[in-house]
Order: structure tokens, then sequence, then C-alpha cells
């Protein structure tokens, strides 16, 4: 049987000589997404903003206008909607009521129900949540905490096992990933909430998991051509490990592929952030972290007390 | 490379045996579980699977901090009456802080000795003090609790709360919540399948403080209406409506209930509550009634009378009836509420979700059928691309997905939807284990290589990037557990386990499959 071979062997070619042209696509593309994010705004779930939202389940697609006029009718303020994955169910979003009483949201939530059912015949409600506004100030911290302390631990786990250029330009590498996916979000309008939140963690875990193996490659070229140029180098670790790079997208990518398509509603911000975050990190491992390398100055040579085991491997083709 | 010992076979064959063999559990519908003993390890599914409600409680904890400061009050005030007497006056609270003059300033040292007996020793294991205790013109105490003394209030009031609140959900007869206390001041409620969360926030919402006082019948009406009291007397609202005036002396506190329940009233048929109480309860009400026979007393719930009857004769039984314009649902909540005690502070939700049982059905189904169609898919793309490696890394990739099943039930974690998101992911990246084991086995086969060194350099070389790889990955789920709340962490603890088990089946698993075949065989060849 022969076996499928999507990249063809000993493939050469010359991705360190274009990074001028990709630092500055890379560059045009950050700024973009950081200026969407600014303008544009992020669409907060509940979880940040504070509020109540309510989920229901249309026997039919239902006019948005018609919705919310219904909905705005009941005198609970501005209703934000939203269509979810299938066409037939709206997210339903409204302030927390000012009342303090302590079942003004039961109140509130029952009156939409009823106001929705009465006038469009089998509405069904299928979840709703509120989150009062110093609870979703707390979420925000913790994700942005959570985020913040990921890239450095990870940033500093490859300054102690390799070179401090290893720990900077993954950094880099990493917020330009996290940044792409905050614009991602900016421009579809999707809703950002919880979920996300551990949907960009996973983007920067992917990322680190790709950057590392090339990472891990470069280091092990170093030792092995010593007399290499390091764009020569940097080339040829990426060529090395391009097959790998390829399958394990292409996988993971099948795998979410499947969750996009038959995984409901629920999960699809979610897994559309992930594949959206696959591609970006892979790119970025290439023309982030590898090429900044040569940028920080990073050179081959006898930094490592222990020269090369010396597997006189030499490369064919 | 073929150094296996028999040993370690059996044991990776053994454990594997025993994680699926675990694992099964987990794939019986819960109804048909119900009557399995309690230690047979299975998931539970998170409230966005099987449907439910989730409350958050946050406690003010200034009602703990005022309700410390008042105890002090009344514990100098009774301190300072016993022998040897020492006279005092002014006593109030004020700034947080208790304050009170003594009468004869020579007294001080004698007063300092009470204090020092009634605010404790210490606090906790760090024997700091509760509160600090001043005097200011050689006359005057001042008393102010210290943030150690006021921080192991919360955690005691939060701790009993907690407990009530347990108490009072399983009285409701609903199936299996969990309340579990969060950072300092709050409480999680989760409770599966329940729909309408009102009947459940009403009964945590309730202090139920239960109190019964005299009706101060001597005060003017109308300027009680005008909320204005005689003194001696403090004004309550009616739950009917209106203003009663009740004596500040309270007759019976509901620290001095055994037992409350739903009854009937015998004559009109009403839902009412009836209360049994205690010994010295039983007797006090004994000698109030008996003393005040013909006058009304009030029965009071958190702050607000609820009826007012007369005391006709006098009461020696020990128990009495609430009446009240009950609902049958309204008088069982009120009677939960008082059996299970007092709340010592006030609960307010601050965050909460409901999902239909539905909806999460909904997410069960597509959540499987995605995983089984990843599952499918990345296997024939492995074999495709690996032949019999690929083959071995499916073998694996399915055994991993089983030991993360076991190893969810055995610390009985809960699967959320961004569980079932993290499932498929690690999926994904369990293949990168041994993608990357294999490409470095072609690669060294291209490099001229034999068979066997080929592949020993290929787990070899291989190992330790996967290594490397996955404990940066593991950082960052490592922060997701500990920083994040709700499906943060489902997410991350089931990819924590995911990387822990892929790297056992991706490396050591595998790996024992290809020695087995290569020792058999002994290949000059390998389809790669």
């Amino acid at each position: 049987m022969r076996l499928l071979k999507i990249i063809p062997d000993n493939t050469n070619i010359g991705f360190v000589r274009v990074r001028f042209i990709a630092f500055a696509i890379t560059a045009l593309l950050t700024v973009a997404a950081v200026a969407m994010v600014g303008f544009h705004g992020l669409n907060m779930g509940v979880d940040f903003v504070g509020g109540v939202s309510i989920e229901e389940k249309f026997p039919s697609t239902p006019h948005l206008d018609q919705v919310r006029e219904t909905v705005n009718g009941l005198g609970f303020g501005e209703a934000s909607l939203q269509q979810l994955g299938g066409q037939n169910t709206v997210t339903i979003r409204l302030p927390v009521p000012h009342s303090a009483a302590p079942d003004a949201v039961d109140k509130m939530v029952e009156t939409v129900k009823t106001a929705l059912a009465a006038k469009f015949p089998g509405a069904t409600f299928s979840t709703y949540s509120t989150v009062s506004g110093k609870v979703s100030g707390e979420l925000v911290n913790k994700g942005i905490l959570a985020v913040l302390l990921a890239i450095v631990g990870i940033a500093i786990f490859s300054w102690f096992r390799y070179e401090w250029q290893f720990g900077v330009s993954t950094a880099v590498a990493i917020i330009h990933d996290v940044l792409m996916a905050l614009g991602f979000f900016a421009v579809t309008g999707m809703v950002f909430d919880l979920n996300i939140v551990a949907a960009v963690l996973t983007i920067i875990g992917y990322s680190i998991n790709d950057k590392m193996v090339i990472d891990d490659r470069i280091r092990e070229n170093m030792r092995k051509y010593r007399k290499m140029g390091m764009s020569e180098l940097i080339d040829l670790s990426v060529n090395e490990t391009l097959p790998r790079t390829v399958m394990t997208s292409l996988t993971i990518m099948l795998a979410l592929a499947s969750l996009l398509i038959f995984g409901g509603p629920v999960l699809r911000g979610f897994t559309a952030a992930m594949m959206l975050g696959i591609v970006v990190g892979t790119y970025s491992s290439i023309y982030v972290s590898s090429s900044l390398l040569i940028t920080l100055g990073l050179k081959p040579g006898p930094r490592e007390e222990k020269p090369s085991p010396a597997t006189g491997a030499e490369r064919i083709g | 490379m073929l150094d296996f010992p028999r040993w370690k076979i059996t044991t990776i064959v053994v454990g594997i045996a025993i994680m699926i063999a675990l694992s099964i559990p987990s794939f019986v519908p819960k109804s048909a579980r119900e009557h399995w003993p309690k230690w047979v390890p299975a998931i539970n599914l998170g409230l966005d699977l099987a449907g439910g409600s989730f409350l958050l409680f946050e406690a003010n904890t200034d009602d703990v901090r005022q309700a410390k400061l008042t105890q002090m009050q009344d514990q100098v005030r009774a301190e300072m009456r016993k022998d040897p007497r020492i006279d005092i006056g002014d006593i109030s609270i004020q700034g947080g802080k208790v304050s009170f003059m003594l009468r004869d300033p020579s007294k001080v040292d004698a007063a300092r000795e009470k204090l020092l007996a009634i605010t404790g020793t210490g606090v906790g294991t760090t024997g700091q003090r509760q509160w600090d205790i001043a005097v200011v013109n050689s006359s005057q105490f001042v008393l102010t609790p210290t943030e150690a003394g006021i921080t192991e209030a919360i955690d005691t009031a939060m701790g009993d709360a907690r407990e009530i609140i347990e108490t009072r959900i399983n009285a409701l007869g609903t199936v299996e919540p969990t309340v579990i206390r969060e950072g300092t001041n709050r409480i999680v409620v989760q409770v599966p399948g329940l729909q309408d969360p009102k009947a459940l926030k009403l009964l945590v919402g309730k202090t139920a403080k239960l109190e019964f006082r005299l009706v101060d019948t001597t005060a003017d009406q109308i300027a009680v209406q005008r909320g204005e009291a005689p003194p001696g007397s403090e004004i309550m609202p009616h739950e009917g409506g209106g203003n009663v005036a009740v004596q500040r002396q309270v007759m019976i506190s509901g620290d001095m209930l055994v037992d409350a329940k739903q009854t009937y009233d015998q004559q009109t048929g009403a839902p009412g509550v009836t209360l049994e109480l205690n010994g010295a309860g039983t007797k006090r009400f004994a000698k109030v009634t008996q003393e005040n026979s013909g006058k009304p007393f009030a029965i009071i719930i958190d702050g607000v009378v609820i009826s007012a009857p007369n005391i006709n004769e006098p009461i020696l039984g020990g128990s009495a009836v609430i009446n009240g314009g009950f609902t049958v649902d309204s008088a069982n909540q009120l009677a939960i509420a008082l059996r299970s005690g007092k709340l010592p502070v006030k609960l307010k939700v601050v965050q909460e979700s409901t999902v239909s049982p539905e909806l999460g059905a909904d997410s069960i189904r597509a959540g499987i059928t995605a995983s089984i169609i990843a599952v499918v898919a990345v296997i024939a793309f492995m074999i495709l691309t690996y032949g019999r490696f690929g083959i071995y890394a499916t073998l694996a990739v399915t055994i991993n997905v089983l030991i993360i099943l076991a190893v969810m039930g055995l610390i009985s974690a809960t699967l959320t939807l961004p569980g079932i998101a993290g499932f498929v992911l690690t999926i994904g990246t369990a293949v990168d284990a041994n993608v990357l084991i294999n490409e470095r086995i072609r690669e060294e086969r291209r490099r001229g290589r034999s068979v066997m060194q080929a592949v020993e350099l290929g787990y070899k070389e291989a190992s330790r990037t996967i290594f490397e790889a996955n404990v940066t990955h593991a950082i960052a789920g490592l922060i997701m557990v500990i920083l994040g709340s709700g499906p943060v962490r489902g997410f991350a603890i089931v990819l924590l386990i995911g990387i822990a088990t892929s790297v056992f089946t991706a490396v050591v698993f595998t790996r024992m499959l290809v020695t087995i075949w290569l020792r058999r065989n002994r290949p000059t060849e390998i389809n790669i």
C-alpha cells in the first residue's frame, strides 16, 4: 500500500527569505486587529458585562424586529438580540433590573417568556443566565490574568530551557496570536464570553506546542551544524518539521471541523476561535517566533557545556 | 529498543485493562446506575449537559461585622452585671466599635479583667486576638474587632450558612444538590434537573430569624402607623399591611425551636406552621402567656410581623401555630427554613443560570456525534498516512480516550460542554505525539538508517520534543484550572488529564506495540 504523503520529502522552501514581507503583513494585520477591537469593540457576553441573557427557541425563523419590539415593549430597557447557530434560536439580552427585590430577575424572565409565547406560539425557553456587574468585573480580571500568566509562565519556561531569545520570540508570537483572535471576534461580532477565554488559552497552548517543536529542532540543528548561518539553519529546521506541522494542524482541523459542523450551536464560537487559532499559531511559529530569532541575534555556537552527541547525521537531498 | 522486559509489558497491559474497566460505568446511563454501589466511579454531567440551575449567592459581610458587635455589646452588659458588679453607662456601637463608660474609674483594672475573659484568647493557629481593648480618658472603654477576628467570624458564618442551605435544599426534595463555598463570602448552589429556581431562591434568600414578642398595647395607634414607637418598643411592619408596635424584649427566639412542621388549622383547614419549643422555651412561653393572658403577641420572621394572635389561655405544652395567609407551599417552605435554623448572614443572588434539560440533551447528542466523527476522521487520516504505525497510533488514541474517562470518573470530575471540546482537542493533540514520532522515523529512514536504528532514534528524539511541548501546554492548562471558573475549569481539567494520559499512550504504549512487532518479524524494510 502506498502511503499518503501530503508534504514531499526534503522540501527546501525559503521561508526566512521573505521574512521582511511577512513582518510587514504581520504588523499590518496586528495593528488592524487592535484597531478593530478598539473601534468596533467586542460583543461581550453577560459573563463580562453583567446582565440577563435569555435563550428562546422558536418553531420557525422569527423576524428579529418583531421579537425586539415585543421585548422592548415590556419596559425592561433596550434588548439586544442575536441569532445563534440554528436560525430558530435567539439570544435576548437585557440589563439587570434595578429593583432590589430578590425575585426581580425571575419576574422579568417570566414576563419575557410569557410575552414571547403569546406573540410567537410554540416558542420555548431553553436557558437563561444572570450575572451581576460586580461578578462580571471579577470574571474579566480573572480572564485577563489567566492569559497574561500563561504567556509569562511559558516565556520563562522556554527562557530557562533554551536561550533568552526563545523566550522573547515565543512571548511576542503568542501575544500576536491572542491579538489576532481578539480581532477575529471584533470583526465577526461573535459573543465573547468565558468559553471563549478557554478557547484563547487553548490557542496559546497549541501555538506554544507548535513553537516548542520547531524551537527544539532549531536547537538540535544548532548543535549539529555549528558553521551554518542562522537563516539557513532556521529554514532547514522549519523544512524538516514541515511534514509534522502540516500533519498535526490538518488532524486537529479535522477534529475541530467536525465539532463546528456537528457540535451544536453552543460551541460554535468556541470552535471557530480555535480553528482560527490553529492557522494563526502555525503561521506565527514560522514567521513570528522563528524569524524573530534572527533579528534578536541568536547565533549557532558552543554555548552548550556538552558538545553534540555527534550522531553524525547528514541531511540527504 | 528491543529490550522491553516482560514485566513491563505485563504492567502496561494490566494497567490499561484496569483503566478500560473503570471507564465502562461512564457509558451506562444514569438512570440504570441508580442502584449501583456508590464507589463505582462514573463521570457526572455538568449542568449545561444535564440541564438544571446554577446559583451564586453572596453574603453581605457587613452583617457579620454588625452581628459580632451587637453580640459583644450584649456580652459586655451581661458580664458587668455579674458579681462583682461594675456599673457602666453609655454603651453603644459606633463606627464599627463598641464603647462604654465606667461609673467608677477606679474599677478600670477589674473591668479589663472581665473584658479579657469574654473577648477570648486568640484566633485559630496564629493566636491573634479577636478584639483590641483600649481605655480612653481613664474611664471609657473602646472595643474594636481585629481583622483576624472578623475574618474568622465570616468564615464561621459562611460555613454555617452552607450547611443550613444544604439542609434546606435537601428538605425541598430535589435531587443531588451541590452546595459549595467559593472565595470568602460566596456559596455556589447547583441543582441538576431543576428548571425553575424560584422556590429555591426564596428558600435560600430567607434568613428565617424567628421571634415572639409581646405587642405594646399601650402605644398610640395613630403614632404607631406614623412609625413612632413609645420607649421600650419598636415599630415593625405587618405582613398584611400597616405597622405594629412590639416590645424590644424578645420573648421566644428561633434558637428555642426543636421542630417546625407544615400543618392545617383544625377549624378552618387553612395551612399553617406548627412550632415545637425546647424545654427552656416551653417554660418561658408558659410563664409569659400566664402573665399576659388576654393580650396579643407578635410572631415575627425576618423583621416582619406575620401574625399577632391574642393569648386566650396560658400555653403550657410548648407548641405554637403560625397562621397568616399561607398556601401549602409557602407554609412548607417556612417550616423548612425555620427547622434548618437562622442563616447567620443574608444572602443575595449575584449570578445564576438555568439550562433546560432539552438543550442539555441536544448538546450531549451533538457533542457525542462530533466526537465520533472526529475520531473516525482522524483514524482514517492516520492509517492512510502511516499504515501500520497509523494503526498503532489509532489504538493509542482510542485507549487514551477511555483512560481519560476512567480518570475523570475516579476523581469524580464533571463533564461540561467545554469539557467535550477539550476532549476533541485532546484527540487532536494526542495524535500530534504520534505524528512527531512517525515523522522522525521517516526522516531517519531517509537518512539511510536501518529500520531498528530509525525506530529507536525516532522515539528517542521525538520523546524529548513531546515532553517539552506538553510541559508548556500543561502550564497553560494549570493556570486555567487555578484561575478559571465554571466552563474554563471544566475545559482545563479534561485538557490536563488528556496531556498526562496522551504522553503515556502515545510514547510508552505505542513503543511497546512497535517493539513486539519488530521482535517478532525483524523487518529490514518498513512502510512508513
